[in-house]
């Protein structure tokens, strides 16, 4: 009785198969990065209760790791939107093409301000973008002097500087898989390497080399990564108030009675700054729409229109709730207009 | 005659000392349980402490005309039209008339963000279930914003500096008015047990993840049994003593009951979404890995309850001319089925809360409609713990301490079946 059961089970899971293989899907199916999944999804949300569509599924797989799953191909099996918290890289773009993803639409949706966060414990933080990067890159130049990198020897915060507290360096931050990595070390690790003439002025013979200097993170421990878990980073400062965290801004925003954002070169981390652009490590925010699926899984312009919508993204719009910076209003007219008339991005 | 004397001596005097021996055991064995226990008192505790929270919520009771202007103009009420009406255009009036005298801008969207951005959702249903409520005043209890809620549970101090909290004092003199004039109370959750997930913490529910760890499970207990059960009884009954291809299946099967579960979700990308084309998410594929998870579990327990049953009840069996087939399925089966019902309940136990394989098949995914379906997209229980857990909102962390709860209650009833399954068709012999 038993072995006929399973047959029968398996029967019926062939069935299935088959089905399915002529059956198509009818939500929308985005991917992507962790920064920008609240906001896909609280767009997502509304959309579902707005509209007769079904809410869209959302998958929050990391900027890198999706960009892997929305270049796979076109087809009901591949995502139809991917969420980025950078811009698409060459190599992505070169595979999207060679796996038959031709007209990709390129949405910016805001910004997004990447803070350094300490618990409300401990005394305020002002750093400045040199500091950071001596303070985390793997390599320094030689505090005696002269063109010389050695592996970083800072141990404590007040030996780069004395005005900053005697205390070990560590610094919870996201994984090489995040778009919150790319950023940060785009934006404040390669700003203070910068700040050295003599590196800045590798760049122009050797981009290379330069991008080795000021890109490389420590890996002695002063740097701990949290995985793609920013809520682990809070309760961590809370643990330890000696320790800084790096993630977006919208946790900060919710989190505001807990933990606080270190000023970046003087110019602390609130709403206006980021979205006037004063504060340094600001980055705006993608997503990715397949031009193929459009027409094919229903309702992906009409998610667009409402991603797209001043209620949504303008202003005080439902996303500034949730912590994202919104374009200037000239930005935003653009990038509704390529995202209502699919205008497909030329090369990245 | 000395020898002996000596020897009864030599026996006296270490009784005793081995008398303390057993006691510092029995000690030992009695610290352990005790440890045990406390420490899972102290996770019970800090759970329960913050999770029963979340089964109450603040709800704000507003007097909502439900004007036939705004709902169906011109008198159509056909679901569309009722469908897409603009509802929060009434949750606002009916804002703006308990408090006439805001006129500032901010201080207008400060208001209207006191309830829930899903209180509308709430008015929609109720006219689309009785078109009758058009044109009528009813007082409704809408669901407060999350940071109302946090504050009448205590976790915003309104004495810290007003830049420190995410209400502002001009708001907090709106909810002592409302807690005042009886408007703003907490009442029982049943949002958290009738939704899916939601990005606003007082509308999230855990339904949606219930119902798909509730599909994933059927799959896996439909797929995983039976075959493992005629594996065991294969490999117990009719295979070969002795023979080196048995030998190394065992091998096998023993090896992957202890195989890190993330590599069955590695299996299940590569062959049923790559190979098979199965659809990404779905309880269907979730519930093939899993029961690929949970068969060697399964096959080790039926095995050694196959082993427990007594030679002679096969060898009375033959010995009255029974075939072996009739041996099996009328005397060994039957005395063997509890022990195994026992280890399939403790597979699909453990098959429940695993989170790592179904991140590889994509059931880490925000779903905010209930599936109903073995192929419609869904999360599992341990899932949405993890989503919720690692959500920014500061409600989430009492929701993410009740979805423990309801999946710890879950496990408990799984538990108890076994228990009662055992009982039940338990036999002495």
């Amino acid at each position: 009785m038993k072995l006929k059961f399973s047959g029968l089970a398996f029967l019926l899971l062939a069935a299935l198969t088959f089905n399915l293989q002529a059956a198509g899907r009818d939500y929308i199916y985005a991917v992507g990065s962790s920064t920008v999944y609240p906001f896909t999804t609280t767009v997502a949300e509304h959309f579902g209760k707005a509209t007769k569509f079904p809410t869209p599924k959302v998958e929050s797989t990391g900027t890198g790791g999706g960009m892997k799953l929305f270049c796979e191909g076109v087809g009901v099996n591949h995502p139809d939107i991917e969420d980025a918290s950078r811009r698409i890289k060459p190599s992505e773009w070169e595979r999207c093409q060679k796996n038959g993803v031709k007209d990709i639409v390129e949405i910016k949706i805001g910004y997004d301000g990447i803070v350094i966060a300490y618990s409300r414990k401990a005394k305020p933080w002002n750093l400045s973008l040199k500091q950071i990067w001596l303070a985390l890159a793997k390599q320094v130049p030689d505090p005696k002097g002269g063109n010389k990198l050695i592996p970083n020897p800072y141990k404590n915060w007040n030996q780069i500087d004395p005005k900053l507290p005697n205390q070990a360096i560590r610094v919870y931050g996201p994984p090489p898989t995040s778009g919150t990595r790319d950023a940060f070390v785009e934006l404040a690790m390669e700003g203070g390497c910068k700040s050295f003439e003599w590196i800045k002025a590798i760049k122009k013979e050797d981009k290379h080399k330069f991008k080795e200097i000021c890109h490389t993170i420590r890996e002695d421990g002063a740097y701990i990564e949290a995985g793609e878990n920013d809520t682990l980073i809070v309760r961590k400062l809370e643990a330890d108030p000696t320790t800084l965290g790096i993630f977006g801004f919208s946790f900060l925003d919710q989190n505001i009675d807990l933990v606080a954002g270190a000023t970046v070169n003087g110019i602390e981390p609130t709403f206006e700054n980021i979205a006037s652009g004063t504060y340094p490590l600001s980055r705006p925010l993608y997503i990715y729409v397949k031009k193929a699926h459009v027409g094919v899984i229903p309702g992906i312009k009409e998610f667009l229109q409402e991603y797209t919508s001043e209620k949504a993204w303008g202003d005080e719009g439902y996303l500034a709730d949730k912590g994202l910076i919104p374009m200037p209003e000239e930005e935003r007219k653009q990038y509704r207009k390529v995202a209502l008339e699919l205008i497909p991005l030329k090369s990245p | 005659m000395n020898n002996e004397i000596t020897t009864a001596e030599l026996i006296a005097g270490t009784v005793k000392k081995r008398r303390a021996r057993e006691k510092r055991l029995k000690l030992y064995g009695i610290a352990a349980v005790v440890a045990g226990v406390i420490l899972v008192v102290i996770l019970m505790a800090s759970i329960v402490s913050l999770g029963y929270k979340a089964f109450w919520q603040s709800f704000i009771a507003l007097d909502i005309n439900f004007d036939p202007e705004v709902i169906a103009p011109g008198g159509i009420r056909d679901p569309d039209t009722l469908r897409q009406a603009d509802y929060g255009l009434l949750v606002k009036r009916a804002l703006k008339e308990l408090f006439p005298d805001i006129r500032n801008r901010r201080q207008k969207r400060a208001l209207y963000r006191l309830v829930s951005v899903g209180a509308p959702d709430v008015l929609r249903k109720m006219v689309m279930k009785d078109p009758d409520l058009i044109g009528t005043v009813k007082t409704v209890w809408l669901p407060a914003h999350s940071d109302v809620d946090m504050f009448m549970k205590g976790y915003i101090n309104p004495d810290e500096p007003e830049s420190q909290r995410r209400l502002k004092d001009f708001q907090l003199a709106w909810i002592q008015r409302l807690i005042h004039e009886n408007r703003l109370e907490k009442r029982f959750n049943s949002l958290f047990f009738l939704s899916g997930d939601s990005r606003e913490p007082e509308l999230a529910g855990i339904l949606g993840a219930l119902m798909g760890s509730i599909y994933t499970i059927i799959i896996t207990l439909l797929l995983s049994f039976p075959l493992a059960v005629a594996a065991a009884i294969y490999l117990e009954e009719f295979a070969p003593k002795k023979n080196f291809w048995v030998d190394l299946i065992e091998v096998n099967i023993n090896n992957l009951a202890a195989i890190p579960s993330i590599v069955f979700g590695l299996l299940g990308l590569a062959v049923f979404l790559g190979f098979f084309g199965l659809p990404r998410s779905t309880p269907l594929v979730g519930g093939l890995v899993l029961a690929l998870r949970t068969m060697p579990i399964i096959i080790i327990a039926s095995r050694s309850a196959l082993k427990a049953v007594p030679p002679w009840i096969r060898q009375a069996a033959l010995g009255i001319g029974a075939s072996k087939m009739q041996m099996i399925t009328d005397h060994v089966l039957p005395l063997a089925l509890p022990g195994m019902l026992t280890g399939t309940i403790i597979g699909l136990a453990q098959a429940l809360g695993e989170t790592a394989p179904l991140l590889m098949i994509g059931m880490v995914a925000f779903v905010v409609d209930i599936p109903k379906s073995f192929l419609d997209p869904a999360t599992v229980l341990p899932v949405q713990i993890y989503l919720w857990a690692d959500s920014a909102e500061r409600g989430f962390v009492e929701k993410s301490a009740a979805a423990i709860i309801v999946l710890l209650l879950f496990m408990l009833i799984m538990n108890a079946l076994a228990i009662v399954l055992r009982k039940r068709f338990e036999r002495r012999w």
